[in-house]
């Protein structure tokens, strides 16, 4: 077992790789009432087609999702919700384009917590009869989005965006898709990309590290096994593959988002070092002490809800910034306009020199919630990098590297916009 | 964690929870008043006008710079209702100074600020900046507006409206459009020196600081604030027990999913409400995942992808909100209520009642390590001259009775439905 001190957050972690190829993630944390504990899976929405044993598979879209419901079905008819929670747990998971993590907290009872996580996520339990159950449900889960404009917003951004990437298609697919979902279906990826060499687990608590390995040596299989290979198509040229797209929606405001692509190195450091600085770079053009925010805010061109930042999935990343307005076109106009400004230069030094004092607390308040810190570790882990170091990322960043960032990114013809108006009045 | 109360000026009392285990700390400052039709759009809009500027960083780019300079710090307007209590103030969080570079004391520069942007806000010709009331003026407008987007949300909204309306309780805390749109420099600027001389001030902090530090450093930073010799009409909620047959409520919108929300007055318990048995009834009912309603409706029939209920503390109101197929509304609503028939009839299994009870203490146990959480606890606990900590009351949830929930379900009696359908059909 390694240990990993960072004496500025005063954290540590204590990192170990069992034989079957499981990584493993303890967090120690005094004084709190609950642990966390987030297993995951180095599998998403994104992960359609693959290869496993030489074969070529496709899937339908919505898979990943559909498995992360059905796991918590065990044999014997026991649900894993029930049981954790009977035990004194607050259990649930999430699936994004390139995860699925299933987690719980608890104030009482972690062992035995711990055991029921390892065991229902490995250990995978179908029948036909509760597959077409959960056809009901999620088919309502996805009619819910398909009524919220902010996932609209996202979905048909990433749809302009790229033209063969998965990141176009709902994590969650959509009716006709699940549709075609079987027990045999989640049976095989569970089998493709649910072997311990391609998770994580991380836990963060009042909780002993050696533990943790014990149990998971206990619990889970022992052998490593094959990983799919999996495919997100050609790497895309920078240009969008269309530059607008106009919904209606039952909404008041007009809602935009806007963004460009970015090459994205697979995993590794210099992806950390890329997202947090397109991070920082797009906080200085456009963020909430910006003067552009300012201006645009006092123009009544943007409110509160504008804000900007990355997004990285499988096989991309990207740009993005948003929020609601009744000019999209003007905003973006303007927030293209000032990243040219960004070839000269400008009077921005105080600002980037105050920005990066402002990270410092921005970076501090993640490292408050356990469950959090898991998260950010277990994305951490499948992408290649160590979260506890971003500061020390930050701390070099100049601000050539900002004006790089901008300058090489949002150019006004990589620029993908995405609208939702409201059905009635405005138009 | 050591918790203290003290009433540190008239009617300002700081709540104080010290520990040293977040790596942050927070402020709240609460103005607590009557939730009223004829105030409420002016109290919400209010701290968001004081936010674009006070006299030392008059405009929206100075107030950034000095809550960047202060390492991120974050202050924020904050709105919400406690009953018929209208809560609008300051939500400050920000660096604990252990893991500021060489420790420096920014507690006492934040809660200055704080005092400042409370105290002395930029004004033109003794009034608010009329620019920035005209502008936040639109912007609140257009959030309350906005609220459609979020179509549980709204309906949730729509019931409450509906259901209390003639009682205060049916405005909501951000107000509404209609009266945002009137306030006028002249009448806001009235209403916040009314606010500074007469309401109540609930503070919050929880950090590493000792209480003594905290108030000194309010002392200080509050020094001019103008107060009452006494509470006039002190502010409360007004409970009612009885309710009429039930009425029914269907509005449409274009929507693929239709969401059903009913909503209940908890009856005569309210004369002497017993929380813990409140609390553990709700996660019988629908405030767990071990619930009657997830486990029957959501996961047996698979009619939603959410069914839960909630319980309004300070009204005595408990709401279930449910995503669910237009066709399937009869289905629905007949399974929601003969579910709870059935929590009426004692019909709880013995596993069934401990698994509520445990997830009410998990719950209650887990917000000691939330600061968000605590603040508004303990703001709640405020607004009913309430002393106990979430531990106390997760001691007493332990050991409700069977009897005791039953006694809430029989007390319990359905007021109004209301069901936000798609167009052109009908329930």
């Amino acid at each position: 077992m390694e240990f990993r001190k960072y004496e500025k957050l005063n954290e540590q972690v204590s990192i170990c790789t069992l034989p079957n190829g499981l990584a493993i993630y303890v967090i120690p944390k005094r004084g709190y009432y609950k642990s966390a504990a987030v297993f995951a899976a180095n599998y998403g929405g994104s992960d359609m087609k693959f290869r496993l044993s030489g074969e070529w598979h496709d899937t339908p879209a919505g898979v990943a999702h559909f498995l992360e419901h059905k796991m918590f079905d065990m044999e014997g008819g026991e649900n894993a919700l029930t049981l954790l929670s009977a035990n004194g747990a607050s259990p649930n998971a999430f699936t994004s384009s390139g995860m699925t993590a299933y987690h719980f907290e608890s104030t009482e009872n972690f062992e035995e917590n711990l055991r029921i996580l390892l065991q229902f996520v490995s250990r995978p339990y179908f029948t036909e009869e509760s597959v077409a159950k959960e056809q009901g449900i999620i088919g309502q889960e996805i009619r819910m989005t398909e009524d919220d404009p902010e996932f609209a917003v996202y979905q048909n951004l990433m749809k302009s965006l790229y033209a063969e990437n998965p990141i176009r298609i709902s994590v969650a697919g959509t009716v006709d898709s699940i549709a075609k979902i079987t027990a045999q279906t989640l049976y095989y990826c569970h089998e493709a990309f649910y072997n311990p060499s391609n998770m994580v687990l991380c836990v963060a608590g009042d909780v002993d590290a050696l533990r943790v390995e014990a149990i998971a040596r206990e619990i889970l299989p022992s052998e490593k096994k094959e990983t799919a290979e999996r495919d997100y198509g050609q790497k895309e040229k920078p240009v969008p593959a269309s530059s607008l797209t106009v919904v209606k929606m039952e909404v008041a405001v007009p809602l935009f988002m806007a963004g460009v692509k970015l090459d994205a190195p697979a995993a590794g450091p210099e992806r950390q070092r890329l997202e947090l600085l397109m991070d920082f770079a797009l906080n200085v053009l456009a963020g909430k002490s910006s003067p552009l925010y300012a201006r645009l805010y006092a123009e009544g061109l943007i409110n509160s809800t504008f804000s900007c930042g990355t997004t990285f999935f499988p096989g991309g990343a990207a740009a993005v910034f948003g929020g609601e307005s009744r000019d999209p076109a003007a905003v973006c106009a303007a927030v293209i306009e000032e990243a040219a400004s960004f070839a000269n230069g400008g009077p921005r030094t105080e600002l980037f020199d105050r920005l990066k004092k402002a990270s410092l607390g921005d970076e501090i308040r993640s490292f408050n919630s356990l469950y959090g810190m898991c998260v950010r570790q277990s994305a951490g882990h499948f992408a290649g990098f160590d979260p506890f170091v971003s500061m020390d990322h930050i701390a070099g960043f100049t601000m050539k590297d900002v004006s790089e960032a901008i300058l090489g990114s949002l150019r006004p013809e990589n620029l993908a916009v995405s609208v939702v108006r409201p059905v009635k009045g405005e138009s | 964690m050591d918790i203290s109360r003290k009433e540190i000026m008239p009617l300002v009392t700081l709540t104080s929870a010290r520990t040293e285990k977040f790596k942050t700390s927070c402020l709240g400052v609460t103005f607590c008043v009557q939730l009223d039709k004829k105030d409420a759009s002016k109290n919400a809009l209010l701290p968001k006008v004081l936010m674009r500027g006070c006299a030392g960083h008059p405009d929206m780019e100075s107030m950034s710079a000095a809550m960047d300079e202060l390492y991120g710090a974050k202050i924020l307007p904050l709105v919400r209702s406690k009953g018929e209590v209208q809560c609008v103030g300051l939500f400050a969080d920000f660096a604990d100074d252990a893991y500021v570079p060489g420790n420096e004391r920014i507690l006492e520069r934040v809660i200055s600020l704080v005092g400042e942007i409370l105290l002395c806000p930029a004004t033109k010709a003794g009034l608010l900046n009329s620019d920035y009331v005209e502008s936040e003026r639109e912007k609140h407008a257009d959030q309350i507006r906005s609220i459609i987007s979020d179509k549980q949300k709204y309906a949730l909204l729509r019931l409450k409206e509906l259901m209390c309306a003639g009682e205060a309780f049916a405005v909501d805390s951000l107000g509404n459009v209609e009266d945002t749109l009137k306030i006028t420099p002249i009448s806001l600027t009235k209403h916040y020196r009314k606010l500074l001389e007469t309401a109540r001030i609930e503070i919050f902090y929880c950090g590493s600081a000792d209480s003594g530090r905290v108030e000194a450093a309010l002392l200080d930073a509050f020094s001019a604030l103008p107060r009452p010799e006494k509470e006039v009409c002190p502010p409360g909620t007004d409970v009612r027990t009885e309710s009429g047959p039930v009425r029914y409520f269907t509005e449409s919108l274009d929507v693929g999913q239709g969401k059903l929300a009913l909503g209940f007055r908890l009856g005569k318990i309210m004369l002497e409400p017993d929380l813990a048995a409140i609390l553990v009834f709700n996660a019988v009912y629908g405030g767990s995942v071990t619930s009657k309603l997830f486990l029957n409706v959501r996961e047996k029939l698979s009619l939603c992808y959410y069914a839960g209920s909630r319980i309004e503390r300070h009204k005595g109101l408990m709401f279930v909100a449910s995503g669910i197929d237009i066709e399937k509304y009869d289905e629905a609503l007949a399974e929601i209520l003969r579910q709870l028939e059935l929590c009426r009839q004692g019909d709880i299994g013995e596993k069934e009642f401990s698994n509520a009870k445990k997830s009410v203490v998990n719950e209650l146990r887990s917000m000691m390590d939330s600061q968000r959480q605590l603040e508004d606890f303990y703001l709640g606990q405020a607004v009913e001259s309430l002393e106990f900590s979430p531990e106390m009351l997760a001691a007493l949830s332990s050991e409700v009775t069977v009897e005791q929930a039953v006694a809430v379900a029989k007390s319990v009696s359905l007021d109004s439905v209301y069901f936000l359908t798609g167009k052109g059909r009908s329930a």
